[in-house]
């Protein structure tokens, strides 16, 4: 009997499988394998965060104030593939992407009506935008700056992790030298000017969706965290305790419950031994391992699809059993469409039973000393070291990523799962166990509503129109002259950007004129 | 007999790989010529290579939501290139209202969310053993 990532599993544990007492040592303490906080979450419960975005900025914002209403603690930004990947929602190429998986946003004009009534300084968003993370930034700290709010208090994270989008999301831009120069400069900028906001959040739940395991989820985000690390410590202007508390991670929680609880714990022990091994960190707080995570992804299935409630429960509990920092929970139709108001709503509140109802954010760590979980986390351990070491051994994540060697393990991973789902050995109840001929649920889903695409074109060309034409040349064109040295933060020359209203297709065509596009190889 | 050459890939913008690489690997396993143009590509593109390579099927993958437009801009593209014959197949995250109007776009067969591996390989054999006997 095996774990779902491979791991051998043995009848039962016992005293002879602890490693020592002294391997385990106190919450809050290095290297926090127990969790970051010695009280556990009675300090501050986990961030409920709904990922949430569609149409233009006016549905998106109704719906923001909606969950916060309903007692959502933060924002989740999903955003439309063409804000994604750098095109203006007038692209000729991109009519049909417009709106449909995020909101659509061209200019600071959309970022102001997205927060519309919303407080900047009491609330925290995230953002999962990579290849134009910067310029989302750029908007977001210009939005606030018209909304009166110090950028001091700003709260939140851009998820800004472009090494994985060259495998698994493919939402890159550039190619990866210049990007990872932009990524440290988003870092150093908040870090001076940002603090408490997260410039980057390490992102494995992508790798994972593709077809990763849990170990190699693992391995493969801190490999990437290194690579960040390395670019902003090679820099010389900062050391890892000014800059580590910008750093957080990010990953999903899938189905097998136990591996999943010491994958979290095998993650925080590791990079704490990575920030202060590897970059000599004198603060222990830099050392923390801040964890987001989502309960759901490629473990939902569509037959007998209101199962996906019951496994996104279980992999809620155990990503709070993990001390994760903050959750979204995905909604039971994400098989099929973005979910309804109905569907969203159970997915909140299903954290919300588990919060206030189970008990279980009562005690830190509470599985902390249990034979199995931490024989589980020493053998997790144990695995992502190695993955790791073959990595460092082949040149480093950007070689990894540039030979296509990642895109090979992950694709090999998910046809290895995809046939032990073919041939019943990894059991899925609806799907190779229990089936019945229950019909596809006929999902609402949400429709593309012509109307808010031809009022976003609308927007665009009023801004178009009214802006100072001078004021967008200039920032542009100290933009990219900008771009063309090494040593120049490009954040506050972003910032000029958004205020003068250039477009986010506009920037992202001057920065592709500097340093050209990524090139992805096509490995099956 | 020559293998039946299938190209498979994803236009538009969405990057989620997995299905078009799982979909690739086990059409290769099951015999055919399988080749895989990768995400991101136009409509444009993947016409051109259909012809280049002379392949029977364009297989695409869409999880946007955007399949119906998405595969109306390859079925003109493969008009346009003279590709009149090549078949084409969607499958994605496609609910099973939209299968007529996929089917109206252009598309031969449709996957929509929850089809096995095996059954959408035995549905594109039997889709090429048709234009086999095609004169």
């Amino acid at each position: 009997m095996h774990s779902e990532a491979g791991i051998p599993l043995a009848a039962s544990y016992g005293p002879a499988d602890l490693a020592s007492p002294e391997s385990i040592p106190p919450p809050g303490e290095f290297p926090f394998t127990r969790g970051n906080f010695s009280d556990g979450y009675r300090g501050r419960l986990w961030t409920i965060r709904q990922y949430s975005g569609f149409g233009t900025a006016e549905e998106s914002n109704e719906r923001y104030r909606y969950l916060l209403d309903q007692g959502g603690t933060g924002l989740s930004v999903a955003f439309d593939l063409p804000t994604q990947c750098g095109y203006d929602s007038d692209h000729p190429d991109v009519e049909e992407e417009v709106g449909r998986v995020g909101v659509a946003l061209d200019t600071l004009a959309d970022v102001e009506i997205l927060f519309d009534q919303i407080p900047l300084d009491a609330i925290s968003t995230s953002f999962t935008i990579n290849g134009t993370a910067a310029i989302i930034l750029a908007f977001y700290l210009a939005a606030a700056e018209l909304q009166g709010v110090d950028r001091a208090k700003l709260r939140g994270t851009i998820q800004n992790d472009i090494l994985k989008e060259y495998v698994s999301r493919g939402t890159w831009i550039w190619p990866p030298r210049p990007s990872l120069r932009l990524i440290a400069d988003t870092i150093e900028f908040c870090t001076d000017e940002v603090p408490r906001f997260n410039a980057i959040s390490v992102a494995g739940a992508h790798f994972r969706d593709a077809g990763a395991n849990a170990a190699q989820e693992m391995a493969f985000t801190l490999m990437d965290g290194i690579t960040y690390c390395d670019e902003v410590v090679a820099r010389g202007r900062m050391t890892i305790d000014e800059f580590a508390p910008q750093v957080s991670f990010f990953f999903y929680t899938h189905g097998d419950f136990f591996e999943e609880i010491a994958k979290y714990r095998a993650g925080r022990r590791r990079w704490a031994h990575i920030v202060r091994e590897r970059y000599g960190a004198k603060d222990d707080r830099s050392c923390m391992f801040r964890v987001g995570c989502v309960a759901g992804g490629a473990s939902l299935y569509a037959p007998q699809a209101h199962n996906n409630i019951v496994r996104v429960a279980y992999e809620a509990l155990a990503s709070v059993l993990g001390g994760v920092q903050s959750m979204f929970t995905a909604a039971w139709d994400e098989p099929f469409a973005i979910p309804t108001e109905e569907s969203a709503t159970l997915a909140l509140r299903t954290q919300q039973v588990l919060a206030y109802e189970t008990g279980v954010a009562r005690v830190a760590d509470p599985l902390g000393g249990s034979y199995y979980v931490e024989a589980l986390t020493d053998e997790m351990e144990v695995r992502v070291i190695d993955i790791m070491d073959d990595l460092e051994r082949r040149g480093g994540m950007v070689k990894a990523v540039e030979e296509g060697y990642l895109h090979r393990l992950i694709s090999e991973e998910a046809f290895r799962v995809q046939q032990a789902v073919a041939s019943g050995e990894r059991e899925i109840v609806g799907v190779n166990r229990f089936q019945t001929d229950e019909e596809a649920p006929e999902v609402e889903g949400y429709e593309l509503d012509e109307e808010g695409r031809r009022r976003q074109l609308e927007r665009l060309a009023e801004v178009k129109r009214t802006r100072s034409t001078s004021d967008v040349q200039t920032t542009l064109g100290a933009l990219g002259k900008a771009a063309a040295q090494d040593d120049v933060n490009l954040m506050p020359l972003l910032v000029n950007c958004a205020k003068a209203y250039c477009t986010v297709g506009e920037m992202v065509g001057v920065l592709k004129t500097e340093w050209g596009e990524f090139q992805q190889p096509a490995v099956f | 007999m020559a293998p039946v050459r299938v190209l498979v890939g994803k236009p538009g913008l969405d990057g989620h790989d997995r299905g078009a690489k799982l979909v690739a690997r086990a059409l290769r396993d099951a015999g055919f010529e399988v080749i895989y143009l990768g995400i991101r590509q136009r409509p444009e593109t993947i016409a051109a290579v259909a012809v280049q390579e002379d392949v029977r099927i364009v297989g695409l993958s869409i999880l946007s939501g955007a399949h119906v437009a998405l595969t109306k801009k390859t079925a003109d593209a493969l008009r346009a290139a003279g590709a009149d014959d090549v078949l084409l197949v969607v499958g994605g995250t496609v609910p099973k209202r939209d299968v007529a109007r996929l089917e109206e776009a252009g598309a031969a067969a449709v996957y929509p969310t929850g089809t096995t591996i095996e059954d959408l390989v035995e549905s594109m054999r039997a889709l090429s053993g048709a234009t086999q006997t095609t004169p």
